[in-house]
């Protein structure tokens, strides 16, 4: 089997870029005075010194009434009490498993806030204890929703309904936290045949679409066994390469934009959509799209 | 060896047709990767720098050595093989290598607001392709841009540069590979530019004390420009970055 590789020349590169400039609000670099008073509260991304409130971080200026604070426009993810999340497991340790979650620290999710087998109002004993790594062990993919932040930043999680537990077929893809949108719901059906997970973290779960007939114990049960039609998994590795080339481009992920994506996409053959002229082209029609939706 | 060749002219140019107090030319890109949090490549002449920032993320490996009051900042410097005029392995624990790190995490410490990060680490790596003279500023610089680039709050930008002393007593800056195997002495400083601070400084050779304030006042003004160049480059970086989303505010 033989394979076209490309290795361009850096003059050759193609540019991504498909930005609209409309109009630029005052950008802040790190060290750069906002402003002199000190009647201000500081928010994140600032600091004050002799006096003079500063930025720490390159970004934009958030102000409500008194708290300014400076948004990088990519960090690592800060978690907010019911965002989805998307997450893997790192350790399991004393009634809690952590989660690398793409956040600072790891998060944390209790083993009495996930829903075992059995109904909301078991008892969580000594068994339980000793079965979790059979619920989930290192390197499972789980979705869960945010429940608390603690004080130092880390998060705990909960899979306290349904739609959230362990992950089975389908594909992760990691982009950078900033560019999911946030959104009522992030659970998506799409109609072209595939579900996706926008979790809030960045990670985003592309899946067979799920049949919500299916009876429901908790999400602990992952079929491996189940043989995914190739049309279908054809249609999740498009869902893939359209949200990289919107990614790569720096376009907003959500819904509409994956819909618009993949349908600039099919004149491509899946595999050429790994190509960076034919990533831009579906790029920039998607955002010409979404900029007709807007007026 | 060391005095045939004149590292200044009589008309005031040096070997590869700069002035004294010209700085080689500087370009550089954010967000070269997708896989760290932050990247950067940073060109000064012929030296050319790729950085990447990790984190900050949970300690991993040994974790008794996670902080409560502030962030561990790990940094890892590499040549790689063919860098230099001679090819030549080279493995990532010799000295001169290990010395770099820790030089470029003095820097870095300085800078990086590590408190608000306990219990968490970042990692910065930094590869030179191609090494002409200025390894180290060229090093500082490259991860002081992919810092920014990951969103980790800075104090102000850290940036670093060299001066040397030519013929007739003149400060001179941006030594190049040529002018440093001509062999003068290098002063390398890395600054806070905005506040002054000198945060690094280092000689190779030795100069007579009388000329160390001006070739130092040389050494800061070249920070200075550095930090001009470097700011104009973020903010065409995070302009395009945020025109592609659309500005958002977060919801």
């Amino acid at each position: 089997m033989s394979k076209k590789i490309h290795i361009r020349l850096a003059n050759h590169r193609v540019n991504s870029s498909v930005a609209v400039y409309s109009r630029v609000p005052k950008i802040f670099t790190p060290g750069e005075i906002i402003t002199p008073q000190n009647e201000f509260m500081r928010g994140h991304g600032t600091y004050e010194e002799d006096g003079n409130l500063k930025s720490s971080v390159a970004g934009v200026r958030e102000q409500v009434n008194n708290l300014i604070s400076i948004r990088p426009l990519k960090s690592r993810y800060n978690g907010e009490v019911g965002d989805v999340v998307v997450g893997r497991i790192t350790e399991v340790q004393q009634k809690r498993w952590k989660i690398d979650t793409n956040s600072r620290l790891d998060s944390v999710l209790l083993l009495s806030s996930v829903n075992l087998p059995g109904g909301e109002l078991r008892r969580r004993s000594v068994e339980d204890e000793h079965m979790m790594r059979q619920y989930l062990q290192e390197g499972d993919l789980i979705s869960a929703e945010v429940q608390s932040v603690y004080s130092d930043g880390s998060l705990s999680l909960h899979t306290r309904s349904l739609k959230y537990g362990k992950l089975g077929q389908g594909v992760l893809l990691k982009v950078f936290p900033s560019l999911v949108k946030r959104s009522k719901t992030h659970f998506h059906n799409l109609p072209v045949g595939a579900s996706v997970i926008l979790g809030n973290n960045g990670f985003i779960w592309i899946c067979p679409t799920i049949v919500n007939s299916e009876d429901s114990v908790g999400g602990f049960i992952q079929n491996l066994e189940e043989v995914i039609p190739r049309q279908q998994r054809e249609t999740i590795a498009r869902l893939r390469n359209c949200i990289l080339s919107l990614t790569q481009s720096k376009m907003l992920v959500f819904d509409t934009s994956i819909l618009y994506a993949y349908e600039e996409s099919l004149k491509y053959e899946i595999c050429e959509l790994l190509q960076p002229e034919a990533m831009v082209d579906v790029a920039l029609l998607t955002q010409q799209r979404l900029c007709m939706l807007e007026e | 060896m060391s005095r045939n060749k004149e590292l200044l002219s009589k008309i005031g140019l040096r070997l590869d047709g700069r002035r004294a107090n010209e700085l080689r030319r500087i370009r550089c890109k954010l967000g070269v990767f997708t896989e760290p949090d932050g990247s950067a490549y940073i060109e000064q002449g012929l030296t050319k720098v790729l950085a990447a920032v990790y984190g900050p993320h949970q300690v991993r490996g040994q974790r008794s050595k996670a902080q409560h009051d502030g962030a561990l900042v790990n940094c890892q410097f590499s040549m790689a093989v063919f860098s230099t005029g001679e090819r030549k392995r080279r493995p990532r624990g010799d000295r001169k290598s290990t010395e770099l790190s820790m030089h470029l995490q003095q820097a870095l410490l300085a800078a990086i607001k590590t408190e608000l990060y306990p219990w968490s680490q970042i990692d910065v790596y930094v590869e030179v392709l191609h090494a002409d003279g200025g390894i180290y500023p060229a090093c500082v610089n490259a991860a002081t841009l992919a810092l920014i680039d990951a969103g980790i709050p800075l104090k102000e930008y850290v940036c670093a540069c060299t001066a040397s002393l030519a013929n007739n007593d003149v400060p001179m800056l941006d030594i190049s590979h040529q002018e440093e195997a001509i062999g003068g002495p290098t002063l390398t400083v890395a600054a806070l530019p905005m506040s002054g601070k000198i945060v690094l400084m280092e000689m190779s050779q030795r100069f007579h004390l009388d000329h160390l304030p001006k070739v130092l006042e040389k050494a800061l003004q070249g920070c200075k420009d550095v930090k001009n160049i470097l700011d104009e480059a973020v903010r065409l970086h995070v302009q395009d970055v945020g025109s592609s989303t659309g500005w958002v505010i977060k919801n």
